[in-house]
């Protein structure tokens, strides 16, 4: 026992003395561990973030900034945006998360469930948008869809006309059999499973979207909700959708061996691998910075997360960090997070979230 | 009358013997293959990882002359290190690059400069100096920063100068720039020390995994002196002492089961005891430790008992017949011709600790943080959740990253499979 411990022990020695004695230049390569050294000695509490694993680059990227200038200390767990919430809403006190990331607005039954346990103030802050592709590899046709081709394409049922709203199975097999003018090629897709928020954002922004378009679709909608969810959220299962795994990386690089195949994941995958992959424009709109800022692009989602007001009083640092996010500097235009990806919000709704994080105004849903 | 001396040589003995031997034939070749499939897709393996991996232990950095200006950084004179610490570091390394090639004039064109260095860690850095030694301010000097991720992955080869420029994260002028820098010496390659001695960061230039590297030995650390003495108490009470009776072999059958419940399960049982009933925090080693001391529990048992129960009944037999009593036999005798195979077998069960994502996703040691854990009650994360963590990151530069931890995970569990085989051959017994 003592034996395994010594050796594990001395092997981060020889690893990490290895280090030392290789660098003979005069490089100070980086400056992390200075920050460690200085702010040991002014230990304050940690501010805890839990949530989407969309938000988390972003979330980690003001983590690390409002490191280096205050030498607070901020942890960010990636749970998903309902474990987040789940989570948030245990309570409120220094062992709850002081924040949570969401991909999505917190639900109603999420915010009762907070209400439920004492979390009373909860303060909503919006910080951008994520735009969602349809992605093929770079020498594959460029696709044109609409939202409702996308729709005919992954449903697992499709009314029989747009009249007519009997549900048959998806009858198409190719992208031909939808439209003529798209390639004569097998319909196939991997996208994030049900777990992901990608997925919700997917399923509720382009496949609702598109469900609209059927006019007997967009009647059933007003008289009875939880059949149109139905119609409308469900993928198909006959092998023409696959559910890829969280991993977006894996998707890009199932479409470079797949050329036929299209991928959805987040904008900034395809911003990161333009050399491999290209977007398929969606309602003649291209999936750009320019045109998910603007709005133009059809399938882009809000990013959130959500303050406990009654963790602020007792770590200030809470809100400070809060500030760091809503700053110009960070999810403004030209800030260091639309350099990883994120699309800014207009200035004035930007406005809006910061004097709400200001005053602590809490938001009711 | 027959012509042949024996039945063995007989032409039907002669087709069956022909026949064993090719059934021979057919199973070597068959093992053959097995080992063959098996090393090939070891090779691939290491291929892959060490192929991509390597690069990660070199990087390019960058010398620059930059000038602490006091009318940025301190318009009022005051030298107060935390109104320092919020200054506007990154006009001061705009301005450098600007000075360093005073004809860009662009707007664009700026900027494209400033990426060419790290832009998060350029002005760390400076800012870090200025909260230490606040005396700087407003003195000139060269510091030398890691280059942008991007400029160090087209210096690495993985990001194709043909390719058209709107296919690829760096510009045709961002390459004429470095081209110039590298020829000049200011742009130099090197060893990557900062991926040994840095925390997790979200720019891949700066990232490293010292917090989970040290995270992953202090949670060994708690699951050691967890999951051995007790694993082993249990497996000579239950092997020696116990009685027979159906309360037992329930036991036992559900020890057994344990060994092959998924882990995840494991994460639930430990946020459910450690952290919402004895409330202790989230993402901190002890906790990590002790919820991978109850995976690693069974498999310690199982191999306790195997060990044991090796050894010949003699020895126990031998020791009772001169009057020992019953735990002087087992302890003073038995256990120690277990002794190696236990370690063997712990050390195994460690190795697999080492190993695991799953469990710790629950207790909250799936995480993004900015600090090197000093002891097991600061938050950490370990080896197997960095390298989950990187691999979804969408930056060309995490998958040398990536490959690299992997790289690491798989060096430390060499070296304690390497050192259990050590102690089995040194103390192992033969009977």
């Amino acid at each position: 026992m003592k034996n395994l411990l010594l050796t594990g022990m001395a092997a981060t020695a020889l690893i990490i003395a290895g280090c030392g004695g290789g660098d003979s230049a005069p490089k100070k390569s980086t400056t992390k561990t200075e920050t460690t050294k200085t702010t040991a000695t002014a230990k304050k509490a940690e501010i805890r973030v839990v949530g989407s694993s969309t938000v988390y680059p972003f979330s980690t990227k003001v983590a690390q900034e409002f490191k280096n200038k205050t030498g607070q200390n901020v942890i960010v767990e990636s749970t998903g945006s309902g474990g987040g919430h789940k989570l948030f809403c245990e309570g409120i006190g220094s062992t709850t998360p002081d924040m949570t990331n969401s991909s999505r607005r917190q639900k109603k039954s999420e915010f009762d469930k907070c209400g439920a346990n004492g979390v009373d103030d909860i303060i909503e802050v919006k910080i951008g948008f994520d735009g969602i592709v349809l992605a093929n590899t770079i020498d594959a046709p460029q696709m044109n869809l609409t939202l409702k081709q996308v729709y005919q394409a992954f449903a697992k049922q499709v009314p029989m006309s747009d009249t007519d709203c009997t549900m048959q199975d998806n009858p198409y097999k190719t992208w031909a059999d939808i439209d003529a003018s798209l390639p004569a090629t097998k319909i196939e897709a991997y996208g994030p499973p049900p777990t992901s928020g990608t997925r919700d954002a997917f399923v509720e922004i382009a496949m609702e979207g598109g469900a609209k378009k059927y006019a007997c679709l967009k009647e059933l909608r007003g008289k009875d909700k939880g059949a149109f969810k139905v119609a409308s959220h469900t993928l198909r299962e006959d092998g023409h959708w696959n559910d890829a795994g969280e991993n977006d990386n894996a998707i890009v690089q199932t479409l470079g061996n797949t050329p036929t195949a299209i991928g959805i994941f987040g904008y900034s995958f395809l911003d990161q691998n333009a050399d491999s992959v290209k977007g398929a424009n969606v309602d003649g709109i291209e999936p750009t910075f320019e045109n998910i800022a603007s709005g133009d692009y059809g399938i882009a989602r809000s990013l959130f997360f959500y303050i406990k007001k009654a963790n602020v009083a007792a770590n200030p640092g809470i809100q400070e960090f809060a500030l760091e996010f809503t700053a110009e500097e960070a999810s403004g235009p030209g800030g260091y997070l639309e350099e990883i990806g994120l699309v800014p919000l207009p200035d004035a709704e930007r406005a809006a979230y910061r004097a709400a994080v200001e005053n602590l105004t809490p938001y009711s849903q | 009358m027959s012509s042949s001396p024996s039945i063995h040589a007989s032409e039907r003995a002669l087709k069956r013997l022909k026949k064993r031997h090719a059934r021979e034939r057919r199973f070597k070749v068959m093992g053959l293959s097995a080992i063959a499939i098996a090393v090939m897709a070891l090779i691939w393996l290491l291929y892959s990882v060490i192929g991509t991996g390597y690069k990660a232990f070199y990087t390019h950095s960058f010398t620059l002359d930059v000038e602490m200006t006091e009318s940025v950084l301190d318009p009022t004179g005051a030298r107060d290190p935390d109104a320092l610490r919020k200054s506007n570091y990154r006009r001061i390394v705009q301005n450098a690059m600007y000075e360093r090639f005073p004809d860009v004039t662009d707007r664009k064109a700026k900027k494209e400069l400033f990426d060419i260095i790290s832009t998060s860690g350029a002005p760390n850095h400076l800012r870090q100096m200025a909260y230490n030694d606040p005396s700087i301010i407003g003195q000139s000097f060269t510091i030398t920063v890691p280059t942008s991720d991007d400029v160090d992955q087209l210096l690495k080869g993985n990001i194709d100068r043909d390719l058209d420029e709107s296919r690829r994260k760096v510009s045709d002028r961002q390459i004429a720039w470095v081209d110039q820098l590298m020829e000049t010496g200011e742009i130099k390659s090197g060893f990557n020390k900062g991926f040994f001695v840095n925390p997790d960061s979200r720019d891949a230039e700066l990232a490293g995994i010292a917090t989970a590297f040290l995270g992953s030995l202090m949670t060994l650390f708690v699951t050691a002196l967890m999951a051995i003495p007790v694993g082993i108490g249990a497996a000579i009470w239950l092997d020696e002492f116990a009685p027979r009776n159906r309360f037992v072999d329930f036991i036992e059958i559900n020890i057994n089961n344990l060994a092959a419940v998924p882990s995840i399960i494991f994460g639930v049982l430990g946020l459910a005891i450690f952290i919402n009933f004895f409330g202790l925090p989230r993402s901190i080693p002890i906790v990590g430790g002790l919820v991978l001391g109850l995976r690693a529990l069974p498999t310690v048992i199982i191999a306790t008992r195997a060990t044991l129960m090796a050894v010949p009944q003699s020895i126990r037999d031998g020791a009772l017949s001169i009057g020992a009593s019953h735990v002087q036999a087992v302890f003073h005798h038995k256990l120690p011709h277990a002794g190696p195979g236990i370690l063997t077998g712990s050390i195994i069960a460690m190795a697999q600790a080492l190993g695991e994502t799953a469990p710790l996703l629950m207790i909250g040691m799936v995480a993004f943080l900015t600090e090197v854990p000093n002891s097991p009650t600061d938050p950490a994360t370990v080896l197997p959740v960095q390298i989950y963590i990187w691999s979804s990151n969408a930056e060309r530069a995490w998958v040398e990253k990536t490959s690299a931890a992997i790289m690491i995970l798989l060096l430390v569990l060499i070296l304690i499979n390497g050192f259990a085989i050590w102690l089995r051959n040194r103390l192992e017994k033969r009977w």
